[in-house]
């Protein structure tokens, strides 16, 4: 047996920052994210000129050029929403599991998400926008009590590896019950397997507006519980010796996050990795206090969503690359670096 | 008291028996998977849309000119079946040798993610580049060594521990399968058919010409796993006590590594990563056959006979033609979280 890293936490000193530095970064974090969805607007396999692209967003499509960035408003504030979703989720997912490894695509919640929608389309002939959406959120929900369940059996409670495995197995599951299901149906099959990749190519504003009472109410009841997720992260005990119902507390945010990435899903499909390493990055950033990450969580996820669309189209040009492509190859180097630094013991 | 003085039964006895128990049923489970295998090849050979009775099938398969018979046999079935058996048992053997190696039966090369590694670069071969033959098989080994090599360099710290491996895999499988849909995508032509066979692997459109290769493959590095079995049961017992037994642990553990990365790399770039092929086969073998000794044999036959039935089903059993690693992933998936569960359950923490 061998166990290893002892490093110490740091301690509160390095991780509060003082406000104007976290306001500084605010400001900065906002730039970047409208920089981006400038470039996004403005970056697509048809060169367009700044006066197109000016009256495009002004309403005109009078030629192909303003026609195109017309076509780019939508996605681009798909990749916003679902990317402050994804991170959001992942924040609080991480809060609520005490896990470094929580994420809605390691375990494997979108993945639940995708095969309810999938199951639903094909056995059920699921059609209206509202009936996916829901049947989404039921499905993420069902994958995370079963992945919380099987990765909690056992010695030490749901420890972030037992957790991790528990996701990837179940994604690995859902991931071939997705197929199996989807096959059979020759004319929905190619449109589901490319969905499955995940990506904001298809955004329509009536898309967006099914999935935002879903998110909106995923974001506020997600921000609400940023204080009793800053008492769950002292551990159980003490959380509850400073008044928090513990279980409500766990519940209420659980559902929160599961709102937010079952949503996410049933627009974009399941985009693995953002919920991840955003957290991780935002808690550099602003510290460990919840009701800073949260808000940065959800900026810097939207951020990374939307620039990684955008890199996307440039670097397969004249095609382009599915963002949850993308968001896969940049964030699973971060899950094994995370994965290198937990403690572990041979089996 | 008498019984003390009465003589028990010396324990060299019970052992010797137990082992010769155990022999025996090692023996009859081998003949028994070898045949089921047969069978089930000779299924494959005479079943589809048209029934070929095994009269006609045998003389295509020696050679001579049956109407109808030898086209549909001889051209379509023949490879499909022989690529199967191929894929089974090359997928089975290593699979259980790095289960053995790395006494994780979650380490399974599909699990760590060699498997994708594998399929990415072989579909980069054929999809992009053009290429066919050896030198999508070429790229494809050398892809999936150093995925294998990159794996055991990242989990290693102050030794590897086997649940920081099988999680680095899942990291590095999840890049692969990336690597794989871009490759895919970038292709122009999203062909789904041709998208399935890499994602999760597919006997459809069986050729000799994917086919041969593998063959060789399995023919030349078969054998030379075959003969690591003695001190891959050893190194079984930790690397202390293998080296006291006489066996140089780090020679087989570099043979061992390269055969199985091989083999998987040849199977893979002929017919896509089988889904849990690799991850099965060590498991039911082991359940079939009892503790004790090595499990290269018969896991290697389980591999292939899982291919072979899940191909059997996945034409035939349903509405819908699904590609063997469809079946597969929906049989393998299930179990490995039961594995997972049962891990946890006995209080292996991580």
């Amino acid at each position: 047996m061998t166990s290893i890293d002892t490093r110490p936490a740091p301690d509160a000193a390095t991780v509060r920052r003082p406000v104007p530095v976290r306001l500084l970064w605010l400001l900065a974090v906002t730039a970047v994210l409208v920089l981006l969805m400038a470039a996004s607007v403005a970056i697509g396999s048809r060169g367009v000129g700044w006066s197109d692209i000016l009256a495009a967003l002004g309403g005109s499509t009078d030629n192909i050029g303003q026609a195109a960035v017309t076509k780019r408003i939508p996605r681009t504030l798909l990749a916003v929403v679902v990317g402050a979703a994804l991170g959001l989720s992942g924040a609080v997912m991480q809060g609520v599991t005490r896990n470094p490894l929580a994420d809605p695509g390691v375990l494997g919640i979108n993945m639940g998400a995708s095969l309810a929608v999938v199951a639903g389309i094909a056995w059920f002939g699921l059609f209206s926008a509202t009936s996916i959406v829901w049947t989404a959120i039921v499905g993420a929900a069902v994958a995370a009590v079963f992945v919380y369940a099987v990765g909690s059996l056992g010695r030490g409670g749901a420890t972030p590896l037992k957790l991790a495995l528990a996701g990837a197995a179940t994604s690995a599951a859902l991931t071939s019950f997705i197929t199996a299901v989807a096959l059979p149906r020759g004319d929905i099959a190619e449109s589901i397997v490319s969905w499955e990749i995940g990506g904001v190519g298809g955004a329509t504003f009536a898309g967006i507006g099914t999935v935002a009472p879903f998110l909106v109410a995923g974001l506020l009841i997600s921000l609400l519980s940023a204080r009793s997720l800053n008492s769950l992260a002292l551990g159980d005990e003490l959380a509850a010796g400073l008044g928090e119902r513990v279980a409500l507390a766990r519940g209420v945010a659980a559902s929160g996050s599961v709102l937010l990435c079952g949503a996410a899903t049933a627009v974009a499909g399941p985009i693995g990795f953002v919920g991840l390493v955003v957290p991780h990055l935002c808690r550099l950033l602003v510290g460990v206090d919840h009701r800073w990450l949260l808000p940065f969580s959800a900026l810097a996820g939207a951020c990374l969503l939307t620039g990684a669309d955008v890199l996307g189209r440039i670097v397969a040009r004249p095609t382009e690359l599915d963002v949850g492509i993308l968001t896969a190859i940049i964030g699973a180097p971060f899950f094994i670096a995370i994965v290198r630094r937990q403690k572990v013991r041979e089996l | 008291m008498t019984a003390v003085l009465t003589p028990t039964p010396s324990t060299v006895d019970t052992v010797a028996r137990g082992r010769v128990r155990r022999a025996a049923r090692r023996r009859l489970v081998t003949t028994l998977l070898a045949l089921a295998v047969l069978v089930a090849f000779a299924v494959t050979l005479m079943v589809g849309r048209t029934f070929y009775p095994p009269g006609d099938v045998l003389r295509v398969v020696l050679g001579s000119d049956v109407p109808g018979a030898s086209f549909t046999v001889g051209t379509l079935r023949l490879p499909r079946a022989v690529l199967a058996v191929t894929a089974g048992l090359s997928f089975g053997l290593a699979g259980v040798t790095f289960q053995t190696m790395l006494r994780n039966p979650l380490a399974s090369p599909d699990v760590i993610g060699i498997t994708s590694g594998a399929s990415a670069a072989a579909a980069f071969a054929i999809v992009v580049l053009g290429w066919s033959g050896t030198a999508v098989s070429v790229t494809a080994i050398v892809s999936a060594l150093g995925v294998a090599l990159l794996i055991y360099s990242l989990a290693f710290k102050d030794g590897v521990a086997g649940t920081r491996l099988v999680l680095i895999g899942i990291g590095v499988a999840a890049m692969g399968k990336s690597v794989t849909s871009y490759v895919l995508s970038k292709a122009g032509a999203w062909d789904f058919a041709e998208a399935l066979r890499w994602l999760t692997g597919s006997l459809n459109g069986s050729t000799w010409e994917a086919t041969v290769p593998a063959l060789l493959a399995l023919l030349v590095l078969g054998p030379v796993l075959l003969r690591q079995t003695r001190a891959l049961s050893a190194l079984q017992l930790g690397d202390d006590t293998a080296s006291a037994l006489g066996v140089r642990v780090e020679r087989t553990r570099i043979i061992a590594i390269i055969a199985a990365v091989g083999l998987l790399a040849f199977a893979t770039a002929a017919c896509g990563p089988i889904a849990f092929v690799s991850f099965l086969a060590g498991p039911i073998a082991a359940r079939l056959v009892g503790p004790n000794g090595s499990l290269l044999v018969p896991a290697a036959l389980v591999g292939a006979l899982l291919v072979l039935v899940a191909d059997l089903c996945g034409q035939f059993a349903f509405g819908t033609r699904f590609p063997v690693g469809v079946v597969t992933g929906v049989l393998g998936a299930p179990y490995l979280i039961y594995l997972i569960v049962r891990t946890n359950r006995a209080g292996g923490s991580l």
